[in-house]
């Protein structure tokens, strides 16, 4: 099936996705890099080619309360933001998470304050880890439009009930102007029925949302939020599936690229494992036996995927575009660690922090990274993290 | 207005109020909980269609311990601050499901529900905002003038000289050292279709402006005076009486702003002094002769400009 392919600037990309989902309701404020996804969705409602209310909130926080007012009286809602935008709404994050509202957000990934950035990196997402969202990380703007609209879907399934949040790089990926190959709204239709939500807020089958828990309580609800969520997993796949019969893309937690034979793998979430790719073949043809892991699925964490793709390796360098201040590793590097410590057989995970603020990371940077990661192992002084590429 | 409720304002009696209640008995308020009484009322006078979004505060916490619910209307608390943007959110689905006819077109009552601090203190951006962008909804604020349910904290709407345990009354300071925040004059300064105060100690007034405020298209604001007798330190049968002494010795006015023009809807013939209801709660017992004439003051200057707009008007 091949389909005409459109330059469109990503940020477009995901608004377009939003008009074909048929939203009801919109609620975002304007944050760079995020920017460009509100201007689009306001001109979409000012010229009636998407039928949704667009609410100009006067806050993040705001953005995520209409979002969970919407979504708890069974409309279609989305948002979307980026660094403090998140920070700020992060009290809400938990909130609709809790309530098991189907939110689908964007989020442009930023780094957080100070010193103030408007730059990219994932310490904005990273921050908002617990919070009990469905959380992808797109690598291009084919994947920022596709899961965009499988958010809609996976969260809304009856199975999930979770809000989705979909990571795109801010700039890296926001502003860039890619080929994209979209779908006609039919087909988005088919794909994504109109939301039919078993409870909401109405008059005609009053419920009350939002209860306080008293410790009674409170431990058993977050064990089924938490169970639910890894639970998901299935339903992502199923839904994965079904795009790829749809639309032929097909899509898995880890895309994994020549990790088969390799002794090291290198795992990154986001735009710049498009850079790693490359840099992963050029060592290839140097005869380094490298291969490269791209994470999608963030939350639920794909631990077995992670123990899959990664188990044999004797190296796996994790390149986190967020540092965990104080910390024993990057975020992400950490849980890697983690999927292994009771495995038998187990790679060493090296931690490199590198890519924050939007610095680049360089097709050569990643050679340097898994040299450096060697010499360390010879040398038996693996450090827990290093911020790689840092003035002295 | 259906004509059930029409017919409520004709001849107002307390025997006719509506028997049903959607605020349901068994709830966990103190005795004599002002707030609890403005929200029975508040209920009776919407009716069930009607979809209320609570802040987080006393009437939350009374009303809501997981699996229980005192609410027979639809109901929603997520956050303190963010009462009236949940309301504008439920607002927005609305109009939109409707629009694509998704559901049925109707008027449903959309109300924002919040306390003193979770309207004029932590709730003020996100009201201003869903104020400012014109929302349907019904903003109430059940005012018992501080944080009562964590044990009586000071807001920013606490009366001038009021004990509480952030604003105690000690050898320095004489408990509230500021004036009461003019919440209702900040929502009229949005230039919303209606504002209006209100107090438990006047149904038939507050019935009035609840109807008013759900049939005028447009954001609505509810001031609502709801006497806390636990922190205001009076006995519980005293609720309803201390507010109509607020009302009376002109401390809280009932009046309302309606498109721009305000109007004095209880007129207090001879004002009563502001030392009996003052000196009727144990929140003010520290306050002085002079204390109070300092009151007195500031609350007559205030009665006087309020009828000099009114008249205007």
């Amino acid at each position: 099936m091949s389909r005409d392919r459109v330059s469109l600037e990503i940020c477009e990309a995901c608004a377009e996705a939003v008009r074909l989902a048929d939203v009801d309701v919109v609620a975002a404020y304007p944050i760079t890099p995020q920017t460009h996804i509100a201007e689009v969705l306001s001109e979409m409602a000012a010229d009636g080619k998407m039928e949704a209310e667009y609410v100009n909130v006067e806050s993040e926080h705001s953005a995520m309360s209409v979002c969970i007012g919407a979504s708890a009286a069974g409309a279609r809602t989305f948002t979307a933001t980026s660094a403090q935008g998140l920070a700020l709404m992060s009290e809400m994050l938990y909130i609709a998470s809790g309530l098991r509202l189907p939110i689908v957000m964007a989020l442009v990934t930023r780094t957080l304050s100070a010193p103030l950035s408007i730059w990219g990196d994932h310490s904005d997402a990273m921050s908002v880890r617990d919070c009990g969202w469905i959380t992808l990380f797109a690598e291009n703007g084919q994947e920022v439009f596709d899961f965009t609209l499988q958010g809609f879907r996976i969260a809304e399934d009856e199975r999930v009930w979770f809000p989705f949040m979909v990571c795109l790089d801010g700039f890296h990926l926001s502003h860039v102007i890619e080929p994209v190959e979209l779908i006609e709204e039919e087909e988005a239709r088919e794909f994504l029925p109109t939301y039919k939500p078993k409870y909401r807020l109405h008059p005609d089958q009053p419920v009350s949302m939002g209860c306080f828990a008293m410790p009674d309580y409170f431990s058993e609800i977050k064990k089924r939020q938490d169970e639910e969520l890894k639970a998901s997993y299935d339903v992502i796949i199923e839904v994965w599936r079904e795009w790829e019969s749809r639309f032929g893309r097909s899509y898995s937690p880890i895309v994994a690229h020549r990790t088969e034979d390799a002794e090291v793998v290198v795992l990154i979430a986001g735009g710049y494992a498009g850079t790693a790719r490359l840099a992963v073949d050029e060592m290839r043809e140097k005869g380094l036996k490298v291969g490269l892991a791209s994470l999608k699925l963030w939350r639920p964490f794909p631990l077995e995927d992670i123990r899959k793709t990664l188990g044999h390796a004797r190296l796996v360098v994790v390149v986190d575009r967020a540092l965990s201040v104080g910390g024993a590793g990057g975020p992400i590097a950490g849980e890697v660690r983690s999927a292994f410590f009771h495995e038998e057989k187990s790679p060493v995970v090296a931690s490199f922090v590198a890519g924050i603020s939007g610095r680049d990371v360089l097709r050569s940077d990643f050679e340097a990274m898994v040299r450096k990661a060697f010499e360390y192992l010879d040398k038996g002084d693996l450090p827990y993290y290093e911020m790689f590429g840092v003035r002295e | 207005m259906d004509e059930e409720r029409a017919r409520l304002l004709r001849g107002f009696s307390p025997r006719r109020l509506p028997k049903e209640e959607y605020f349901s008995p068994g709830h966990r308020a103190c005795q004599g909980c002002g707030p609890a009484i403005a929200i029975r009322h508040l209920l009776k006078a919407l009716g069930p269609r009607t979809v209320v979004a609570n802040a987080t505060g006393c009437a939350e916490i009374i009303s809501s311990p997981y699996p229980q619910t005192a609410w027979r209307v639809p109901w929603i608390h997520s956050a303190f601050e963010n009462a009236a943007a949940t309301a504008a959110g439920i607002e927005a689905a609305y109009k939109a499901l409707m629009r694509k006819g998704r559901i049925k077109k109707e008027k449903i009552n959309v109300v924002s529900l919040a306390g003193d601090g979770g309207t004029a203190d932590i709730g003020m951006q996100a009201l201003s905002g869903a104020l400012e962008r014109g929302h349907d909804c019904i903003f109430v604020c059940y005012d018992n003038e501080a944080y009562m349910n964590t044990g009586i904290q000071r807001s920013g709407l606490t009366p001038y000289g009021a004990a509480t345990t952030t604003s105690p009354a000690g050898r320095v300071f004489k408990g509230q050292r500021t004036w009461k925040k003019d919440m209702p004059a900040i929502a009229a300064a949005h230039h919303i279709p209606y504002v209006a105060t209100a107090c438990i100690s006047h149904l038939k007034d507050f019935y009035r402006k609840v109807l008013k405020a759900a049939e005028i298209e447009g954001p609505a604001y509810l001031h609502i005076l709801a006497p806390c007798p636990t922190g205001w330190r009076c006995p519980p049968e005293m609720a309803v009486e201390i507010g109509r002494m607020a009302v009376e010795c002109g401390i809280f006015p009932l009046y309302e702003v309606e498109h721009g023009v305000k109007r004095l809807t209880v007129k207090v013939r001879e004002r009563k002094p502001v030392r009996d209801y003052i000196r009727a709660q144990g929140r003010f017992r520290h306050l002085t002769d002079e204390d109070i004439e300092f009151i007195q003051k500031r609350v007559d200057e205030e009665y006087e400009r309020l009828l000099g707009e009114a008249e205007e008007a």
